[in-house]
């Protein structure tokens, strides 16, 4: 499995929805294009919203890594 | 151009103020704008003396509220008016209060937090919501 260099790393382990996505979305902001999120969730309802919106918000989706316990989303930012 | 979710937030127990927070914060992530227009015990929720004090639950549900509370306590759950403001950090979220019920009571804007932006009428706030694709009442 080939390691993503990540620029931004956000635990949200804990938080609920719509906690992961928010931060998540704040996180892209926060960064460059070309940069990569990753963000950390336990919550079952933002393990659908985060790629939903990936998709929506057409940010390049790098994959969802399930762990245990919880899922790590990486994203790329594209616009 | 984004769509538009206006909610006319009446109610002023913790279960749906919750519940209005979250929607607008589904809703922003999603790209739309949301239009909240705080009306009676919507508006009695903002003020300054009650916004982060305030506990009453929807009476119908009343064996519901300790344990409701005491799990967001437990698990660190946002207040709702903090989700509010990170709604309103990620997109646009505009909370105006309704002049009716200002002029009702006597209050001010100076009274409420100030997350609400205007003291608006019905018929703005009806062209308002006219304009959007969602309507709720809650």
């Amino acid at each position: 499995m080939a390691v993503q260099h990540i620029d931004k790393e956000i635990d949200a382990r804990g938080s609920f929805c719509p906690g992961p996505l928010l931060e998540l979305i704040r996180g892209v902001k926060s960064i460059e294009v070309g940069q990569t999120v990753q963000v950390l969730s336990s919550d079952p309802g933002s393990n659908r919203d985060i790629p939903a919106w990936i998709q929506k918000a057409q940010h390049e989706f790098l994959g969802s890594f399930p762990e245990n316990g919880y899922v790590r989303f990486v994203v790329r930012k594209a616009h | 151009m984004a769509n538009r979710m206006s909610i006319v937030l009446f109610s002023g127990t913790v279960d749906k103020l919750f519940a209005v927070s979250t929607l607008t914060a589904g809703a922003v992530a999603m790209g739309m704008d949301v239009d909240i227009f705080l009306t009676f015990w919507g508006l009695n929720a903002f003020r300054k003396d009650q916004v982060r004090t305030n506990v009453r639950f929807s009476s119908d549900f009343a064996e519901f509220a300790e344990p409701a509370l005491q799990a967001m306590k437990a698990k660190n759950v946002s207040h709702w008016l903090d989700t509010l403001n990170q709604a309103r950090e990620i997109g646009n979220v505009r909370v105006q209060a309704c002049s009716m019920t200002m002029e009702l009571f006597g209050w001010h804007l100076e009274d409420l937090d100030p997350i609400v932006e205007d003291v608006t009428g019905v018929a703005t706030f009806v062209q308002i919501a006219q304009e959007g694709e969602v309507t709720l009442f809650i």
